[in-house]
């Protein structure tokens, strides 16, 4: 009998026990989690905060997930160290376990950088339930937060806190928010969207310093800008970014690039070590390399990879590839691949602009083939594009009407359309 | 596992399977309050695509894939062991879109409220999807296909 164990129980964990009982509903399989209840949904923590959400509804499986699974869940526990020649898992620096296939889903951590001022109280980040909890307990005597960060978590941080009736000052280092995803015009329609709603948004700018309030140094007082400005605050969320949790393979001979690199079956550079999710560097099949790719989605389907592999089923990982959809104060945003790229000489770029409808559509082509795109106000059919995308096909036939309002599956020459959309 | 599939040469394009799935999918189920009263406004889960000569109705396909189960990102999207179904919970739903930039038929969309996400359920209160019992040219059938 196979003696899996796997380490984290979020995105990527959960996958693995889903692939791994559709195999093999017998074998041996724990599941260790710092975490007292790792089966909710961390892309909700924005609705936890704005209250649209409780614990409850926020719970990505159900709490009899593991028992129907027939996982032994050990939760608030620790993975101290892997030791991979015995096979064995060091839990809290004492007892060890052992394992036939291991799972490293350990994830990301929040990234602070190290300013003055950065341990007072306050200040959260905003990537797990605890956070969340700390922000909540906060929230009753607080009424200004600077977000340091305009990428995905930290809009989303801005958008619950307003909607908690909180001021809120966005600050972001680069000119535009969201630009790792969103080219300028995107962005500047996203901010006018979050400015309408009450952000207030500072870019070309970083947080110098945390100040402590005058009547107790200890705590959140503001924030000293890069030009000198002082913001009064009383909370600060930390939303730079995440970065892998590699620390249990630090010096070992597990091969880390930025992530743990991976193959097309989620095997580390060990045998019976897989990885996933945030922690791992895996395919992405627009590059056809591997990289980080710290999103939920991904992290799932790399997680349900590792998982039948683990149990036996050969199965390669289809990839995943920089891709994320929004709705910040109900603005729906698709965005996937190249969609900022340096040498704008070597794409060709369709573009439809609608500002008066918050509406903006922009497709990138590299050799007739879509690479990227941002659908900005009206995202219905993106799914189309992102298949279109994922298999790299020739759209020459079709791209004068890729942007037309009445573009689909019907559009397609019939070969591409008979290849392209039987039922899988 | 049910699955409507589409008939595309005798598809024309008349949109009554847009119809009767709004219809369907109304609280008072009567045509004109479904499209001309009630709040919030039913939604079709069938889109008709025409390219003149040839048009298409399209609905969920039930993948076997199934890359909006794997992207949800709270766990609304699930697949109903029972039926074999991709179901949708609109309680879990938050409406992240997460399952509209996947979908590979475009078959996921965000409802009138932009809440939440509406697609094809396979009318559970019928025999028939009311798409398929009204096509007036047999465009669509709803067949048993193979378990997962």
């Amino acid at each position: 009998m196979t003696k899996y164990v796997i380490i984290g129980g979020s995105a990527g964990g959960i996958g693995a026990v889903e692939a791994i009982r559709e195999v093999d509903p017998m074998g041996e399989l724990i599941v260790i989690s710092y975490e007292q209840v790792p089966q909710y949904s961390r892309p909700m923590i924005s609705e936890y905060v704005s209250k649209e959400a409780t614990l409850d509804t926020m719970k990505y499986r159900s709490d009899q997930f593991w028992k129907n699974k027939n996982v032994k869940l050990l939760t608030g526990r620790a993975a101290t160290k892997i030791d991979f020649d015995k096979k064995q898992v060091e839990l809290d620096g004492k007892q060890r376990i052992d394992y036939d296939k291991l799972l490293i889903a350990t994830g990301g951590k929040p990234f602070v950088p190290k300013m003055e001022g950065a341990d007072k109280t306050g200040i959260f980040t905003f990537t797990e339930l605890s956070s969340a909890e700390g922000i909540e307990a906060k929230l009753e005597t607080s009424k200004n937060a600077v977000v340091i960060g305009g990428g995905l978590i930290g809009v989303s941080a801005s958008e619950a806190l307003i909607k908690r009736k909180i001021n809120v000052t966005l600050v972001e280092l680069k000119d535009n928010i969201l630009n790792l995803i969103l080219d300028k015009t995107a962005s500047e329609l996203a901010e006018k969207v979050l400015t309408d709603d009450g952000v207030t948004i500072i870019t070309g700018q970083s947080v110098q310093r945390i100040l402590g309030r005058k009547d107790n140094q200890a705590a959140v007082g503001g924030v000293v800008m890069t030009d000198g400005t002082q913001i009064p605050c009383d909370l600060v969320v930390v939303a730079i970014g995440v970065i892998p949790r590699t620390e249990l393979v630090k010096e070992t001979p597990v091969k880390v690039n930025r992530g743990i690199v991976v193959d097309r079956l989620m095997r580390t550079s060990i045998p019976d070590v897989y990885a996933c999710g945030d922690v791992a560097e895996a395919h992405d099949f627009l590059i056809n390399q591997t990289r980080l790719l710290p999103l939920w989605p991904v992290a799932h389907l790399g997680g349900r990879v590792a998982g039948y592999n683990m149990a036996g089923k050969k199965t390669e990982y289809e990839g995943g590839t920089v891709m994320s959809s929004l709705k910040y104060f109900d603005l729906p945003v698709v965005t996937v691949g190249t969609v900022n790229p340096e040498d704008l000489d070597a794409y060709e770029i369709l573009i439809e602009l609608k500002p008066e409808k918050t509406v903006y559509k922009k497709i990138l082509l590299k050799d007739n083939v879509i690479v990227g795109f941002i659908f900005l106000g009206a995202i219905e059919n993106a799914g189309i594009f992102f298949r279109l995308l994922k298999n790299h096909v020739d759209v020459s036939e079709i791209k004068d009407r890729l942007l037309s309002e009445d573009f689909g599956i019907i559009t397609m020459p019939e070969q591409l359309r008979q290849k392209m959309f039987v039922v899988n | 596992m049910k699955r409507i599939s589409i008939k595309q040469e005798a598809c024309i394009g008349c949109g009554l399977c847009q119809v009767y799935c709004t219809v369907e999918h109304s609280k008072s189920k009567d045509p004109v309050k479904a499209y001309l009263k009630e709040q919030p406004k039913p939604v079709s889960r069938v889109r008709v695509e025409t390219n003149k000569p040839n048009s298409i109705s399209i609905r969920c396909q039930q993948c076997k894939d199934t890359p909006c189960i794997n992207a949800c990102l709270t766990g609304a999207m699930t697949l109903d062991k029972q039926t074999g179904q991709v179901t949708h919970d609109p309680e879990k739903c938050i409406g992240c879109w997460t399952c509209v930039m996947v979908c590979p038929y475009g078959a996921v969309k965000p409802d009138s409220t932009g809440k939440i996400i509406a697609k094809c359920d396979l009318c559970p209160d019928r025999e028939t999807p009311a798409c398929v019992d009204n096509c007036p040219n047999e465009a669509l059938v709803c067949e048993e296909v193979e378990e997962q």
